[in-house]
């Protein structure tokens, strides 16, 4: 059966003056699956994580996010459409003065008429599903850097949204939080029955999880296919990225 | 042509900063409008801002009422019109130098504590997961900072006036042996309270200004802590020169100037 995408980006071009960041990009995310995006420092990735939230418009080009073009849409039809996606920051970008119980109910508490009973039970359900209950209270300063990335996840995850947008979510972590992480991004996949973008440059953590496998070099995608055809794509830049190797067509 | 570019770009520079704190303005207005208002947040902010100042406001008024009664007692009782002195203090605090200098001390600890906060958020993209989570920035932090300090800066004036006057009385009694009494009648013929009332209108406006100024430097923050540092200097810099030029148009056109 053909896969369906969920949300795609079309000739998307992006500049900030002289600064052009996304060239002609092109890229299909596939519904019910998760899709790695790898590729250099700076080559752009986060940015189509912010392109697919609708955080920024391109230039030029079209953004989809099931089925709407989010550019050129009003702010407040934007609004809507963020409920139905949420990025995870590569930070988590909590806020200080908020627990990260509060943090985590805060989008169900602005969005929903829910009572508190019911946004505390939801709240623990979803650091329960990052292994994090016993935090609600815990100010965001208290936590360890995975922690706050898992903390971050069940924010993103606690309006249950169609698309999760992960941005670096096992940088800077040591081996052992890594494959917790990982494994904490494909359990909410399952969890969610939605759609996953991961930002990585963890290649062992990528061809865990990922369905889909994109490359993204000097503005444009250049590959882009199953796990198993990017691992063995003879594609001298794909090839290059995944040995590590300095010599090749990608300028060190 | 490189005077002519730099002149463009200045220019180009001053409308954008214009249109953001308008549209900031506009933004503020609609939420307000809509009574979309986190009163908890707003409560809290009272707090902060304005009990928080409270303590470096009545010294600053304090001193200042002393030194103008310090000033004028002396050359007054010389020429036989200490009764008057009273009236010049107050005159003095409850139409110019209460509302006034109270913005200045506010714009320098909370106009900067308020940039240099929404700017840290920017850096560490607390306002890109807030417009990520659908929640807008304005509704979340400027609307309860902008009523915190519409309500706390007169209060905190008329804690002002009310300091600068009573160290003014003290220093016109300790230094020229005014009676209080005739300190307190002159002060009374002086100043009306449709003065008070104007002094209170200028907070207001003050206070409007120390808030989207902050809260837009604090928004408009680029470029990691340097850029922290930068949009605080500038929130304070930015407010400060507002706040005189707005006064000497609003004490021109609510005082009879023209």
């Amino acid at each position: 059966m053909e896969p369906t995408i969920y949300a795609s980006l079309e000739d998307v071009t992006l500049s900030f003056g002289e600064n052009v960041i996304l060239k002609k990009c092109n890229l299909k995310i596939v519904r019910g699956a998760i899709t790695c995006i790898v590729g250099l420092s700076g080559a752009g990735k986060s940015t189509i994580l912010r392109l697919l939230d609708g955080l920024i418009e391109p230039s030029s080009g079209h953004v989809y996010v099931d089925g709407h073009d989010l550019c050129h849409t009003p702010e407040r039809k934007l609004v809507e459409l963020r409920q139905k996606t949420s990025l995870a920051f590569q930070f988590a970008a909590l806020l200080d003065s908020l627990t990260i119980g509060e943090n985590v109910g805060l989008p169900l508490r602005e969005h929903t008429a829910l009572s508190d009973e019911k946004i505390r039970h939801i709240v623990d359900d979803a650091l329960e599903s990052v292994g994090l209950r016993h935090i609600y209270d815990s100010l965001p300063n208290e936590l360890s850097g995975g922690m706050l990335k898992r903390a971050g996840f069940a924010r993103a995850i606690v309006t249950r949204p169609e698309l999760v947008l992960y941005d670096e979510p096992t940088t800077g972590l040591d081996p052992i939080v890594t494959n917790l992480i990982t494994d904490t991004i494909i359990r909410l996949r399952q969890k969610l029955d939605g759609t996953a973008v991961v930002i990585s440059h963890d290649l062992h953590s990528i061809f865990r999880m990922a369905d889909y496998v994109a490359m993204l070099f000097e503005g444009a995608i250049i590959a882009y296919g199953p796990r198993e055809e990017i691992r063995t794509s003879s594609n001298p830049f794909v090839q290059q990225f995944l040995t590590g190797n300095e010599v090749g067509p990608i300028p060190v | 042509m490189r005077i002519l570019e730099r002149f463009g770009e200045q220019t180009i520079a001053f409308l954008e900063y214009l249109g953001g704190i308008i549209t900031l303005i506009g933004e503020s207005i609609r939420s307000l409008v809509h009574a979309q208002i986190r009163y908890a947040e707003t409560f809290v902010q009272c707090y902060e801002l304005g009990i928080g100042s409270l303590l470096i406001v009545l010294l600053t008024s304090l001193f200042t009422g002393m030194v103008i009664s310090l000033e004028s007692a002396q050359q007054a009782v010389q020429y036989g019109i200490g009764s008057l002195v009273g009236g010049a203090v107050t005159y003095t605090s409850v139409r110019e130098l209460g509302p006034m200098l109270t913005a200045v001390v506010v714009a320098g600890r909370v106009g900067s504590a308020i940039a240099a906060e929404i700017g840290s958020m920017v850096v560490t993209e607390q306002i890109d997961a807030l417009r990520s989570m659908g929640l807008s920035p304005v509704r979340f932090l400027v609307v309860p900072r902008l009523l915190a300090l519409a309500i706390m800066l007169p209060l905190l004036t008329i804690f002002a006036d009310i300091i600068s006057i009573v160290g003014g009385m003290w220093i016109a009694q300790a230094y020229a042996h005014i009676n209080p009494a005739s300190f307190i009648s002159s002060a009374r013929q002086a100043v009306g309270f449709d003065d008070v009332v104007k002094g209170l209108l200028k907070s207001f406006i003050f206070a409007c200004i120390i808030a989207f100024v902050g809260c837009y430097q604090g928004l408009s923050t680029r470029g990691g802590a340097a850029g922290v540092g930068r949009a605080t200097t500038s929130a304070v810099v930015i407010s400060i020169i507002l706040i005189f030029g707005t006064n000497f148009i609003m004490s021109y056109f609510l005082f009879g100037g023209h």
